[in-house]
């Protein structure tokens, strides 16, 4: 591509004085000065979270109040600073919920090694963590930064859920076959 | 109450007049600081420092407007300054840098005592201006002792032993070099035009003030409006003088950390603060007094004919009771002051910083010819008008 020369326009004397410049800039500061701040008061403003926002990591349940985690831990294996520390147990019993095999004895979840990638949300089977919303953790010590499993069900609430998979099991094995 | 104060010994009386001088000052000075902070950020968009309110004074009606002012914030840091560790680094000299702060205090208050903040109308009519020294070389006495000041940083900057507060130093002298002179010679045309053929000769600022109340526009209206030139050099200096953006070289953040108060910290790093805002203060007063008609509230009335149609208008006797109008006065004065002191903070956000060999140009090739043909400009004018 061709070079093209452009010649720059000398000033003329009215804005070499710097004044129409200046009163320029002033206006413009002027209109900030009155306008409303674009800062929001934190603690009292919260910014809206926009969807998909990668927070705190958190552990669902089902809308039938069933802990999703079967504790295949898998989301400790992929996680990338190892903050997931999880003691498989299994399910109590008489919970109504004997179709699962296995629930997390403890599920920890270390906020000062999480880097908030995500990658255990993408690779749980069961849907059951989730990265929510909340993004401000602050602790006085180290272990207060540890989530532990009763304050992940705490953080995460409950989910709802397309597929109800565990019941779609149990019904079928009520009717004495596989799957569909 | 009054006649006390009057019977007390003239050094006590003097004495208490400075103590109240400087009790209003001291406060504006550091006013400003938080006015400086908030103006700026409101300027960026920004709410500015609005958290601070001790619990003990929450219940005070107007305490949670004071602090989205962020006046407690002020005062908080204030405290801080006081009770902050002084740290005096191993590789200064002492002395002088103990020192630097309070010469940097010493002329900025002392400029207050020849300025004149107000004025009442003694018998007859007579304008008595209101001012700790009304002495006759009043603008001369404010010259001679604010260039004092650049000898704090100069002090500063030497004493610090360190390169940043070096070329700080160097650079306020300089700089003041320059700008003094554009300053002093834009102020000139206003005393000539003052100073009469048979009058008695004075520098009084109280004089210049007294000329501005006078009817008619040729000789009476404010000096704004019949020398802009000299105004805009005067003010441009004075911008240069007290260290403000864009001419802030000696303490430019960008290149010099600190520039002269790098080395500086808790109160004597406030106490160059306080004494800058004191002589913003002093500078914007004397730029009222010269040429913003001083406390004469609307240019081509005075405010002795103000105070005569309001007592003509409400006929209360009150109107001309020498009281109220120096209050009226020192009130209108202030209101200038502070207006100024705004402007001076709305461009110092406005603007960037000058390059210091931007700032020499401006001064040596710009407004040192521009003042000089200004003032033969004006001589010649005013020969011709008081021929």
């Amino acid at each position: 591509m061709a070079v093209i020369q452009v010649q720059r326009r000398a000033l003329t004397l009215v804005e070499r004085t710097y004044f129409p410049q200046l009163m320029g800039a002033m206006f413009t500061t002027l209109k900030h000065l009155l306008g409303p701040a674009d800062t929001m008061e934190y603690p009292e403003q919260r910014p809206a979270i926009p969807a998909g926002y990668r927070g705190v990591p958190t552990l669902v349940k089902d809308p039938n109040g069933r802990e999703k985690c079967v504790s295949c831990q898998l989301c400790e294996f992929v996680c990338p600073p190892k903050a997931i520390r999880i003691t498989p147990g299994s399910v109590p019993e008489g919970a109504g919920i004997d179709q699962v095999e296995k629930a997390p004895q403890a599920f920890d979840i270390d906020m000062l090694r999480c880097i908030y990638c995500g990658l255990c949300e993408e690779v749980c089977p069961e849907e059951a963590i989730f990265l929510q919303n909340q993004y401000s953790m602050s602790g006085y010590s180290r272990s207060e930064m540890v989530n532990h499993k009763d304050r992940l069900y705490e953080l995460g609430g409950t989910f709802p859920d397309r597929h109800f998979k565990w019941d779609v099991k149990k019904a079928a094995e009520a009717r004495g076959g596989g799957h569909d | 109450m009054i006649d006390f104060f009057f019977g007390l010994p003239v050094p006590v009386q003097a004495l208490l007049k400075g103590i109240a001088v400087i009790g209003v000052i001291f406060p504006i000075a550091a006013a400003c600081s938080m006015a400086e902070r908030k103006v700026c950020a409101w300027i960026q968009s920004r709410s500015g420092p609005n958290r601070a309110l001790p619990p003990i004074f929450a219940w005070i009606p107007g305490a949670g407007i004071l602090q989205r002012l962020g006046v407690w914030q002020l005062m908080a840091d204030g405290g801080k300054f006081v009770f902050k560790e002084e740290p005096l680094p191993d590789h200064v000299n002492k002395l002088y840098y103990t020192l630097a702060p309070v010469v940097a205090m010493v002329p900025a208050f002392t400029t207050v005592t020849v300025v004149p903040f107000g004025a009442y109308l003694g018998p007859g009519g007579r304008v008595i201006p209101l001012a700790l020294a009304n002495v006759d070389i009043g603008i001369l006495a404010v010259f001679a002792v604010a260039s004092l000041g650049v000898y704090s940083l100069i002090l500063a900057g030497w004493a610090s032993n360190s390169k940043y507060p070096f070329l700080g130093g160097v650079r306020a002298s300089a700089q003041l070099i320059s700008y003094e002179l554009s300053m002093v010679l834009a102020v000139l045309p206003v005393f000539l035009w003052v100073n009469e053929p048979g009058t008695a000769g004075t520098l009084s600022l109280a004089r210049v003030v007294e000329f501005q109340s006078r009817p008619g526009f040729w000789g009476g209206a404010w000096f704004l409006l019949t020398m802009p030139v000299s105004a805009l050099v005067f003010a441009v200096a004075l911008f240069a003088e007290t260290n403000r953006q864009p001419f802030d070289m000696p303490e430019s953040e960008a290149d010099l950390v600190g520039g002269f108060h790098t080395e500086y910290g808790a109160f004597k790093w406030s106490l160059f603060f306080v004494a800058e805002y004191a002589n913003m203060i002093v500078g914007s007063a004397v730029f009222a007094l010269l040429f913003l008609g001083g406390w004469n509230l609307f240019p081509g009335i005075s405010l002795a004919r103000l105070l005569g149609g309001l007592h003509h208008l409400t006929g209360w006797a009150l109107w001309l009771h020498p009281l109220v109008a120096g209050l009226a006065s020192i009130a209108i004065l202030l209101g200038k002051v502070l207006a100024t002191i705004f402007v001076f903070m709305w461009i110092r956000w406005t603007v960037p910083r000058f390059r210091y060999d931007q700032v020499m140009r401006l001064g040596w090739q710009k407004l040192l010819p521009l003042s000089i043909a200004n003032l033969i400009a004006y001589t010649i004018g005013i020969a011709l008008l008081q021929r």
